[in-house]
Order: structure tokens, then sequence, then C-alpha cells
């Protein structure tokens, strides 16, 4: 049934049970928003987008109202722009107002409405709040002060990464997001994922900072600075610089990134090639030799491995001893690649550059130090690179490109599609299928595990074996599938699970202000480049095949495990 | 006298309920209906004053003191903890009953008071300081130059639907509210009528919600009636946090069951079979007797499964606020019985579309529900009669603050504030002169002198700025500061605002900011009377957005305070802002403290007493207020033993 | 600097969770079987009955701790961060032990109107404690309620449940040295 409306005086048609917000966009009007997510319910909290209904002369607001038939509404009538520009003016009212320095200067969503409102003096002034700042997280500072409490982190946090590390504390003008007891993020069950700080439209939270040390160990001279970026990098750094998504930006990048001052450039994409051939190994030897529980979990997202270690310490054995691609980059690079260049591991600072935040957080865990020599000195995040690069004036639209340095350079299309979810999947059964028939997949597209559904189910043929995989994308989905494993479900082998809706390519060290469509565009961007690509395996890769023979012997042997693998434990934190 | 087994009465009073006369014998009837309804007695009852009020004015030390009596003179008495007349200030009120006299009642009988009352009245006279009047009963001979209850200028003026019992019977008894005709419609009702009929009966008589809206009950009803869900949910709010009205506690404390009687009936006219009655946890007394009425009223077959064999179920439930102001509205509240922050969303949906875990729900008040007995039992006409043309029956009122009595009344729609003030509560306390009445708690607003002839009902109060609420009452005089009446309650509000919604959590924090700059003496800035200025049109704007654009009805109505007295007491603000002075000497850091030169002897303890050394002088010589340092707070006027420092 | 910043924080950290673990102990052996207790009665309980749980620990322990609102958290199902959150809204929730002598101060427009702001503030004095603090000796505790329905009374304040009604400065330190004399002679 279709419904008439007025907007502004035009007649407009809508669809019953439309929401206003949509039928106004729709036909071209913005309208302001804070609290409103698309695809959640919606909170009604905020109060910008209100619109005035004529036909009851009261303010509505359009996020959550359906548009009824013979409605009448004005969008923009004085009252309302009023409304909306009071609204921000309290905001900024105890703001602590410190924009110059804030870490989401020039990109807030609270500068932008109070420039597009023309807020230009200060009308309500207010006690400002004074709460400390939470330095706690490895990966993430909230700063309460900034907090405008629309609460899209809190529903994040509960509703799309199911861990409900913060909530909202106390009441009226004294409520604060914080964890529980207000006490800091590192006791709290937060995974580090940072999709709070992708929605937070102020700097109330950000990821912690490791820009100084980089600039700090750039400027050393006695130090070897490596770097290495992840496979989702490529692909979306353009977007920092205004530029669209679409194109694999390797070349440039490394490019920039040796103007920048790193000695050595890194594709980690190598060593998700080595991921695959280490991961793809023990799936065959826990299918085959029954050596540790099925299904085996991917271990390459690190906020997933800590939710195991908080929420499921019970199924710890199934996940994949492997190490991240990162922190195996990290290890070849100071106990391989020094060697072969004859560096001290220690005057090496291996830095990598992740879509992620919580990517820092496993840069430092113990696990991930070997005789005093951390694998990863520091990580930045794709929004920190896109400083770095901008700090050192360098023209990234005008650079010619450069190939990675060798012998840890060279990469298969596999390895770049781990940036997407399903990628890991895709790349492990395209060598999984190799290692066990010891032919090559006829094709090697898998399209049940590509997309951007919860949970992704598929079965794959391998000889007499009937492989069994599942695909978690949005580490909220990934509770319901691993109660049904473990009260018993026995046809699935494999999971992969990425906490990040979307994969790497939208993780929480990404450019933020990204929409859906760039999240697709990066995607396809990926898929894109493993279609033109002459190496889509990863056991095919000679610079692989080549670690092999000099350095590490065979998958699973003694000096993988040394290097290239850890085990987890159970982590006690307030659930 | 005959003693009767509990059975023999639960038995009788259920078959007269079900309309099963035939089979009962109608002199046991008579004899049981007299037995309860306390005619004919054979013993002294005494009926005591116990809900909060009452205890709290010391009923429990009376209780203690009669008891002893009693046991002294070796008498037999019957002591009935009764609910709440109404009369608090007259609290502790006791009522003698004695065999073959009328029902008498007095006022502020402590502890101390009652041999010599109960002395007198032996001796069959009347201690005359005390007396409020006797019940004008059938039966009993009458005191002798005693008035009537009903002729009290506190009770004459009053319609009394809703507090009826309160006061008079014993609220802990069943038996007493269905020998006073209680649940005596319930079975018609049930049986006879269908739910539509009950919900086109409410809304013929007018009933509109007595939480403060006024949204017709009738109608609300029907919408979810409508709804075509099994699962459907009845909800009491009795969360009533509104400072300064106590109604619903009255009620509770003193007739629950008739509470529990409109809610069954609601219950069938929308079609619930589970209810919640969701009741301040402050409120001990009236949580633990309306327990116990739950009990009984189960134990009667009133509630719980197919409910006096009509075939109709309804379960009833308590849930305790944890104290938050905001829970009063209905999507708050629903939130908090869902064990969820109780925080409002927006509407639509509605809740008798989507309310309580998603099922069709309909939230009245107690007073609400405490008519609807009344209704179904005389009919939507009678009931309709009562009023003024858009708001009928009767509206129960806290009277609080500078008032000669405080306590509860209950007036008919359309009678006037001043009746209720001067007339109805004795006017002002002390001879004072009146000021504003407060009306509608921390959403309502104030009404001055020149309205009180308005007739009260939901519409007229909107117009002068106020609103009925929940019926709060709190009288001003000269001493009150109409500005810091208006910082009082935005304070109370911003505390107890949720923090959703920005307009309500950092505006009315912005309001009271504003108005705390207003009424204190700046200690850092040199004082900027345009800036307090600035802050004072500020308010007045940031109320209107506020009001314009909050989520819920708190945040809706938060700014009436403040603008209502903005609008009648401006030149008190601007005394606050530009003279700096407090007229009612309310707001401290405005009082100027003087040292009388002649009188100071200059013995140096106010000096050393001033917290924040504004006082300077030597040994012998008087001392001088320095007027910047001085913070008013009066501790060197405390301390002075000649009484040198005034202020003004 | 970033170092030694994180250094200090680590054995910051590491204090406190010491001092945590022993309080645990301590609270775990005699606490949490009341908490126990309840928890049994609310068998399969889902999240509406969050609150009369977080009602009775606190009926029980006269506060909640951070032990039990875990333990209510394992129990229900339910983040911490969502239990605390709950609890921290509404007024009756608090996370310190009372005083033994609990003094709730009615802030009603009856007693406002009446001074019991005065009264608040000389109270605050008197005990050197704000409102919702427990004096150093646990003796008495001061509760600002929203109104406690005696406003005839105004301004009241409740002891332990006993009422004090029409409170003035000088009354208000007579009745609070009665409850330390009493604590005294017992």
């Amino acid at each position: 049934m279709k419904l008439n409306i007025k907007i502004n005086t035009k007649p407009v048609q809508a669809e019953k049970g439309e929401m206003i917000l949509d039928v106004l966009e729709r036909n071209g009007i913005k309208i302001p928003t804070l609290c409103y997510m698309k695809d959640k319910f919606p909170a009604g909290a905020c109060r910008m987008c209100l619109v005035e209904h004529v036909n009851s002369g009261r303010l509505i607001t359009s996020c959550s109202y359906p548009v009824e038939d013979g409605m009448e509404l004005l969008s923009h009538s004085p009252r309302v722009i009023n409304a909306r520009k009071t609204i921000v003016e309290l905001l900024l009212s105890n703001h602590p107002d410190d924009c110059l320095y804030c870490v989401r200067n020039k990109n807030c969503e609270l500068q932008n409405l109070s420039d597009e409102l023309d807020v230009r003096h200060r009308r309500i002034t207010g006690v400002k709040n004074n709460h400390s700042i939470d330095y706690s997280g490895q990966s993430i500072v909230c700063d309460p002060d900034k907090c405008i409490l629309c609460g899209r982190c809190v529903r994040v946090c509960e509703e799309t990464i199911g861990v409900s590390a913060i909530d909202f504390i106390l009441r009226g003008s004294k409520t604060i997001v914080a964890p529980a007891f207000n006490k800091g993020l590192n006791t709290s069950s937060c995974v580090n994922c940072g999709q709070c700080l992708m929605v937070c439209p102020t700097g109330a939270i950000a990821e912690k900072s490791h820009l100084s040390i980089v600039i700090e160990a750039l400027q050393n001279p006695e130090l070897t600075v490596v770097a290495q970026y992840a496979p989702a990098i490529t692909v979306s750094i353009a977007e920092e610089f205004g530029l669209e998504p679409e194109k694999d930006m390797n070349g440039i990048l490394n490019a920039a990134l040796r103007k920048v001052g790193f000695n050595r450039v890194f594709d980690t994409s190598f060593t998700a090639d080595l991921t695959i051939m280490e991961e793809a190994t023990e799936l065959i030897e826990r299918i085959t030799k029954n050596s540790d529980p099925i299904p085996m979990f991917t271990s390459c997202c690190p906020a997933w491995v800590k939710y195991v270690e908080e929420f499921w310490p019970e199924m710890l054995s199934n996940v994949s001893t492997c190490k991240s691609p990162q922190q195996m980059m990290g290890s070849i690079i100071k106990h391989y690649y020094s060697k072969i260049e004859n560096i001290k591991p220690e005057k090496i600072f291996s830095v990598s550059l992740m879509p992620c935040t919580a990517k820092k957080f496993e840069a430092q865990r113990e696990e991930m130090t070997q005789e005093g020599i951390s694998d990863v000195d520091a990580v930045l995040t794709t929004r920190e690179l896109g400083k770095l690069i901008r700090l050192y004036g360098i023209d990234f639209k005008n650079l010619e490109p450069e190939d990675t340095d060798s012998p840890l350079g060279t990469r298969s299309s596999a390895g770049k599609i781990f940036g997407a979810t399903g990628g890991v999947m895709e790349a492990a059964l395209r060598t999984a299928y190799s290692m066990i028939t010891g032919n090559e997949l006829e094709k090697l597209e898998f399209e049940e595990v590509r997309g951007l559904s919860g949970v992704k189910h598929s079965k794959i043929k391998i000889d007499s074996l009937e492989l069994g995989v599942a695909v978690v994308n949005g580490l909220g989905n990934a509770a319901s599938l691993l109660k049904e494993i473990s009260e018993g479900r026995k046809d699935i082998h494999f999971v992969e699970v990425m906490s990040c809706p979307g994969g790497c390519i939208a993780g929480g060290g990404q450019h933020i202000g990204a929409d859906k469509n760039s999240i697709y565009a990066r995607i396809k961007a990926l898929y894109e480049i493993d279609k033109n690509e002459a190496l889509r395996v990863s056991h095919k890769n000679p610079q692989i095949l080549e670690l092999y023979q000099k350095f590490l012997g065979k998958p699973n042997g003694h000096l993988s495990h040394k290097l290239l693998h850890t085990c987890y434990k159970k982590r006690i934190v307030l659930l | 006298m005959k003693i009767f087994e509990q059975n023999t009465i639960k038995d009788l009073l259920v078959r007269t309920l079900t309309d099963n006369n035939t089979n009962n014998d109608e002199v046991l009837l008579h004899d049981v209906m007299s037995l309860l309804k306390r005619e004919n007695i054979d013993t002294i009852q005494i009926f005591v004053g116990a809900g909060t009020c009452g205890l709290g004015a010391g009923a429990d030390k009376t209780i203690r003191a009669i008891k002893k009596y009693f046991s002294k003179k070796k008498l037999n008495a019957e002591i009935i903890e009764t609910g709440c007349i109404g009369l608090c200030s007259s609290e502790p009120i006791v009522d003698i009953s004695i065999p073959g006299k009328k029902r008498i009642s007095f006022e502020k009988v402590n502890a101390e008071k009652v041999e010599d009352i109960f002395n007198t009245i032996f001796a069959n006279n009347v201690p005359s300081d005390c007396v409020l009047g006797q019940f004008r009963a059938a039966h009993g001979e009458a005191w002798k130059d005693v008035a009537y209850l009903d002729e009290h200028p506190f009770f004459s003026k009053q319609k009394r639907i809703v507090l009826q019992n309160c006061g008079i019977i014993d609220p802990t008894s069943i038996e007493e509210y269905i020998a006073n005709g209680g649940y005596t419609s319930l079975y018609k009702t049930l049986k006879l009528q269908s739910p539509a009929q009950v919900c086109e009966t409410v809304e013929k008589s007018g009933l509109r919600g007595r939480g403060g809206a006024g949204f017709p009950t009738g109608k609300k009803w029907k919408l979810a009636l409508f709804e075509k869900q099994i699962q459907k949910y009845l909800i009491c709010n009795a969360d009533e946090g509104d400072p300064g009205a106590f109604m619903d506690r009255a009620v509770i404390e003193g007739d629950p069951h008739r509470l529990i009687e409109g809610m069954i009936i609601g219950a069938y006219g929308i079609g619930a079979n589970n209810g919640y009655v969701y009741i301040r946890a402050e409120y001990p007394l009236a949580i633990e007797r309306l327990k116990k009425a739950i009990a009984q009223a189960k134990d009667y077959g009133l509630l719980g499964e197919n409910i006096l064999n009509t075939g109709f179920d309804f379960d009833l439930k308590i849930k305790m606020g944890a104290g938050a102001f905001v829970c009063g509205e209905e999507t708050a509240l629903m939130h908090s019985i869902e064990g969820k922050r109780g925080t409002p969303k927006p509407r639509p949906p509605y809740p008798s579309v989507s309310g309580l875990f998603g099922k069709p729900t309909v939230i009245n008040n107690v007073e609400s529900f405490a008519n609807v007995a009344a209704i179904m039992k005389n009919g939507a006409d009678w009931y309709s009669a009562i009023g003024t043309q858009n708001s009928k029956g009767t509206k129960v009122f806290a009277l609080s603050g500078k008032i000669a009595k405080t306590g509860l009344v209950e007036v008919a729609m359309g009678t006037t504030l001043r009746e209720i003030i001067f007339t109805i509560a004795g006017g002002i306390k002390d001879g004072k002169k009146f000021k504003a009445v407060q009306i509608g708690g921390p959403s309502g607003g104030c009404i001055t002198e020149e309205n009180l002839d308005i007739l009260i009902d939901y519409e007229s109060l909107k117009s002068v700025g106020a609103m009925m609420g929940s019926g709060g009452l709190v009288v001003m005089d000269e001493g009150t500061c109409m500005v810091d009446i208006a910082k009082f309650f935005m304070d109370f509000i911003q505390r107890e605002s949720c923090g959703k919604c920005i307009p309500c959590r950092e505006g009315t924090k912005r309001m009271l900011e504003i108005l705390e700059s207003i009424t204190q003496k700046p200690s850092t800035e040199n004082s900027k009377a345009l800036e307090r200025f600035q802050g004072v049109i500020m308010l007045e704007k940031l109320g209107g957005v506020i009001k314009e654009t909050s989520l819920c009805g708190l945040g809706q109505s938060a700014p009436n305070p403040v603008l209502s007295t903005i609008k009648w007491f401006r030149h008190e603000y601007e005394e606050h802002i530009f003279e700096r002075v407090c007229r009612a000497k309310v707001c401290t850091e405005l009082r100027k403290f003087f040292i009388n030169p002649e009188v100071c002897t200059g013995c140096m303890a106010c000096l050393k007493k001033c917290p924040t050394g504004a006082i300077i002088g030597s040994k012998k010589s008087p001392h001088v207020i320095v007027e910047n340092k001085c913070i008013g707070c009066g501790a060197c006027a405390e301390t002075c033993k000649f009484n040198a420092i005034t202020f003004s | 600097m970033d170092l030694r910043s994180n250094l200090v924080y680590i054995i910051r950290l590491l204090q406190t969770s010491v001092k945590g673990k022993f309080l645990n102990l301590a609270l775990k052996s005699n606490e949490m079987e009341k908490v126990d207790l309840i928890l049994k009665e609310y068998k399969n309980a889902c999240h509406d009955s969050l609150i009369p749980i977080l009602q009775e620990i606190q009926e029980a322990e006269g506060f909640l701790s951070e032990t039990a609102i875990v333990e209510v958290g394992n129990h229900l199902h339910l983040p911490t961060s969502k239990i605390y959150g709950v609890a921290t809204f509404y007024n009756q929730f608090r996370f310190q032990p009372k005083g033994k002598y609990n003094i709730q101060v009615c802030r009603g427009t009856a007693c406002h109107v009446l001074g019991s702001s005065t009264v608040l503030n000389e109270l605050e004095k008197y005990l050197k404690i704000k409102a919702g603090q427990t004096s150093r000796d646990n003796l008495f505790s001061i509760e600002v309620v929203a109104c406690i329905g005696a406003c005839g009374l105004a301004p009241v304040i409740a002891i332990n449940g006993e009422f004090h009604a029409k409170v003035t400065v000088d009354s208000l330190k007579e009745i609070v040295e009665s409850y330390r004399n009493r604590e005294e002679l017992s």
C-alpha cells in the first residue's frame, strides 16, 4: 500500500512501515543524526533527527516514527533548525573544546553538525565534566569527557560483537559509558576490535597511538625499521587521502613507506600464505591424526582469540596454534630475515600497518615474544598510517609504484583475500585441497563463503572427505555456532571467525566514516586482485617454498612450531 | 455477640459476591455483615491511624500507650490499625468506638495524652481540645455537643470515592472491604459484561488517567483490547516519585483491595491475564499491606485462575521499584520491570501495541484504578455527573508546605484551589501571606493568588501554565523564594533525568547551573549582572526547546516549574540578578550581613569563626564585614553573643 | 616516556589486582554464602529477575559488592557491565557498606520548603561526611531520599527506619548524639 504524505509541502509517496528518515533520505533530504544506526532498532535518544509534524504540531523523531497516510512534515522549518541547533549547543556547552588537539579533528560528527547548523558563538556555558581518561587498554583509549552518550558503541559492543564490555553507568548528567565497575578496559572483556571507535561520532573512543614511538624509531640511525602492511591496507589506504577504495595501492604504498624512511617494506600477505601452509597442514593433521579437537578455528583475528580465551576457554584447544600473519611476519623478520641480512634482531624495529586495533594488543602479548625479542614492536592503524604519510609531506597521489623487498615480498592472491570475510577459509581450502589430493582445484573461487551474511556454511568434497566449513562474519554471530558445537554438532571441520563484520577491510583501524558501499568496494577490490592474479594459491608461492627449503623445513615442523605457533590460555576478566 | 469461624465468614462472603444468595441464611448474613461493619459492637474498639504519616508522628508509641492503659485498667479493647484518613498534620489520629455510642475521632493523640483522653471518655465526657468529630452512622447514641466529622471543614467540602474507606476500615481485612461494598459488582461485571462493555462504561464515565497526563482511561483500554494477542499485561503504576505527592501510598496503605478490584476489572476489560503493581521500594508499609491483600484476594478466589468461577484468570504480582523518578514514565517503567535501565523509548510503537516484553500493555495509575470499581458499581452516568465538562469525577490532592492542615483531600473536579487551600486546609500557617501554590510537582507549575479561583480540571490548569500532574499541592507563603523553588525542582529533575536524550540530560543541568549562578554569590567573578541576565533569557529559550524535543514526559515537562515561576515571579528573578537580594531570605548566599558598631564589643569571636576571613577589626573596636568576601553563611551571627550582627 | 608510563601503570595494576584477590577471598567466605542462597531461589531466572535479586542481596548484605554482582552475572548469564549499568541507574543500590545507623534525609518538596537543605548541610558538616558516604567508624551514613511521605511532619529524617519529625539544626545534633550514646552504652 502506498501512503501519500507531504514533505515540505511537496507530495511524496511512501511505503507502509517505512520510517520518516528513510523516506526523507530517498527524497534527497539529509537529516542530521547522532544516535541513529542503520539496520538497528532506533533509540530515539539524540533528538537530532526531529522533524515538524504539521498535523499534530509536534516535533517527532524521524528515525523512529513510521510514516502515516496524510502526514505533513517539515524537515527544516525554523522551529526544527532551532531545536537541532540548541541540542548541538547543549552538547558543546560541556564539551572539552580541544578540537585542535583531538584525534578526530576534521572528522568529527559533532564538529560537522555545529558547522552545518552554523553555531558561531557560545550561547550556553556549562560546567565541564572532569573524568579521567582510560589508558589502561592496549588498543583503545576512552575519554568520557568527549562522549556525547549517543550509545552507538554500547550497541555495537552488545549487538554486533556480542561482548558487552561497556555499558552506560550511572544516570542523568552523570552518565558515562565504561566497563563494569567503571574499571579500566584492560580488566574488562573488551576484545579490542575497535568497532566502538568506528561508530563513535567524536573522539571519545580512539586507538592507542603508536605514532610517536614509530617516528622515534625512524629517526634512530642505529635501527633498521621494517614495515609490513596487511592485505586490507592496500585497498583502503586510498580513502585516507580522499580517493576511491577500488584500486590496489600496493606499489604506491611501498614507495610512500620508503619515502617516510622505512628501511624495508613487506606485505603481510606473504605470511598470510605462510599461515595457510601451516594452518592447512594443521587442519589435515587434526582430521587425519585426531591430534587435536575438530572443528579447528582460525586464529588470525586477535579479537576473536581473546574472545575465546575469555568466554569459551574450554574450546581453546580448537583454536589453531598458528600465530596470525602479523606475528608470523614479525617472527620471520626477526629470526630469519635478520640472519640473511646480517642485522642483529634487537636492532630491527618491526612496525606493522594494520586495519585493526586488536593487533596492537596482539603484538604486546607475552606469547608473542621469544627470548626477549618481540615479534612486532609497534602497530599502526590505517588512520595512523595516513597521518604518518601526511606528516612526512608525501604527495600520495603522485608516486611511482615500487616493489616490496625480497625475499619476503612475493605473495599469492590467496594471501591477499585474507582481508575479506571468508578469505582465510577460501585460501586455506585451495591449499588443503592440493595438500590432500595432490591436484589443483579447477575452480578456485568458493562463492558460498564470500559475502556479508552472519554465518556462512559450506560443504566441500575433497576426495572421500566431505569437509564442513563455516565462516562467521561479525563476532556477535559466533556464540550461537559455538554453542551448537559445544553441544555436539559434528559436521563442521573448520571455522573462520572475523570479529569485524566484513572482515579486516572493515576493521577497527580503518578510515572512519566509511559506509557500506565503500566496504563493498574494498571487498570487490580484493577479489578483483585475486581474479587477475597469476599466482592464486599459497602453496605455489616461490618465496614461501624457498623459506621452507632454506629455513623452516616443513610446515608444522620443529622450527615452525618454535617461531610460528603458540598456545592460548584461559583469560580471567570481568565478563 | 456471636463469634464466627473464619471459614464460615469466607464461605458466606464468597457466596454473597457470586450472587448465590439462595442458600444463605439471611439472619446469619445480617449478623456477619453487622459485625464486619462494626455496628452494635460489644467491646471497645480503638482505631489508630497507622499509615506512614501516622507512624511518623508517633502512632506506634500511642498504640503502646493505649495497650498499657487498657491492661492497667484490666479492660478489653480491640485496637485496629487503619490507614490514613487524610489529615496528616493531625496525626496520630485515634478513633474510639464504645458500645452503644457513635465512633468519635481525636487528633494529635500522642502517647502522653492517651491516659487523659480515655479517662475523660470513660467519664462520659469529651476532651474538647483534641476532638475532631464523631461519625455519622445510624447506630449508636450521639455524643453531646460534638460536631459530626463530615461537618468538619476539612471533610465537609470533600467528595470521597477513592479515599472512601481510608482511615475508616481495617486495611488488612478483606472481609471489612467486602462488607463495606467492595467486590460486590465484580462478579456481575465478569459474568454479564463483555470486555468491550467494560471499556465502554469506563470511557463513558469520562475517567481520565490520574497519573498526570489525563488520557481517557476507557480509550486506552480499548486500544489494548483491539490488539489480537493472547498475552497482554496490565500494570499499575504506583511509583509515586513526585516529591510532595503521597496519595497512591495512602490508598494502598488504607484500602488496598480497592486497587486490586479496579485492576481485576481493568484486566478483564483489556483481556490481560497477568498484572504487575510497580511500587516504590520506599513504601515498605504499602508493599506489606498490598502483599497481604493480594494473598487474601487469592484466598477468596478473586485473583488467580477462574476468578469467582467466571472462567477469567488474572494473576497479580508486585514489582518493587528501585528508586528512579523516570520510571513513572510508562516505557521506562516497563524497562525497569524487564530488569533493564529505566530509560524511556520512543513512541510509536505505543505500549498498547508493544509494551512489556513486547506485548500489548496498559499502564494506569493507582488512583485511576481506584475509581474503576465505583464506576462499575454505580454506573458511568453517576460518575460523569461529578466534575466539569471535560474532567469527570474526583481528584485526590496531597497538600503540603506552609499550610495549616496538611494531608490528603479528595474533591470533585471543578472545585477551586481557593476552596481547597483556604476552606479545607485552613489557609496559610502562622497567619502569613499566601504567595503561590505549586501544583503537579516537578512537572507542574505554580499558581498565584489571581488564578486561585479557576476550577480544577485538566484543561483549565494547563491554561494557566500548570498541570494536574499526580496531584501534589505545595503551598508557599511569603517566606518562600520562588527562584529557590525553581532551583529545587530543577535540581530534582536533573538528578532524576535518565540521561538518555540530550535535551533533558544536558538541558536540565544547564538550567540548574543558570539558576545556581543567580542564587549564588560569585566568589571569583566580579558580579556580572549582564551574564546572569543572559542566563534568564537563556532559561526561557532552553526551556522551550527542552519541552519540544525531549523524549519522554519527564523531559517535556521538566522546564515547567522554571518557566512558570519566571512567568509569575519575574520580579523576584530580577531582584536576584540585579539587586542581588532574596526577598524571602532563603538564598543564603545573597544575605548581606552587617555589624552594628554600637552593639559590637570587639570580642573577635566572629572574626575567628568566619570561614572566609571576611571580618576585619581589632580587639575592643567594632568589626566590619567585607562584603566581597562574605558568603552569607551566617556563622558570625550565630557566634555573636551580643546580637550585633544582623542581615538584610 | 611511553615505556616508563606503561611500566608505572603495570606496577599499579599488579598492586590493585593483588589487593583485589585478597578482598575476593575475604568476601567469598561469609558473604557469598548469602548471595548463593538468594540465587538458589531464582533458578532458571531471566533478565526480569535482575532487580529483585539485587534488591534481595542488598537487603541481606547492606550493599552490592563486586563479587556479588559478578556472581549474579554468572547466574543470569548477563554481562557484568549490564548489571552494573542497571544497578547504578537506580537510587536504591549502593556499592559501599552502610553505616550502622543509616540516616535518611528527606528532600521532598514539603521538607525543602521547610528547610531540609539546611538540615542536610548541617548533618554533613557535623558528621564530616557527604551524602552517600559512611563515616570512618562505620557508625553513620547519610542517604538523601526523594520523599518518605511524611510531608506533614517536615523536615523529616529517618534513622534506621525511626522517624524524627520537624528536625532543626539543634535537635539534629541531639538526635545524632543519642544514637552515638546508645552505641557507647552497648
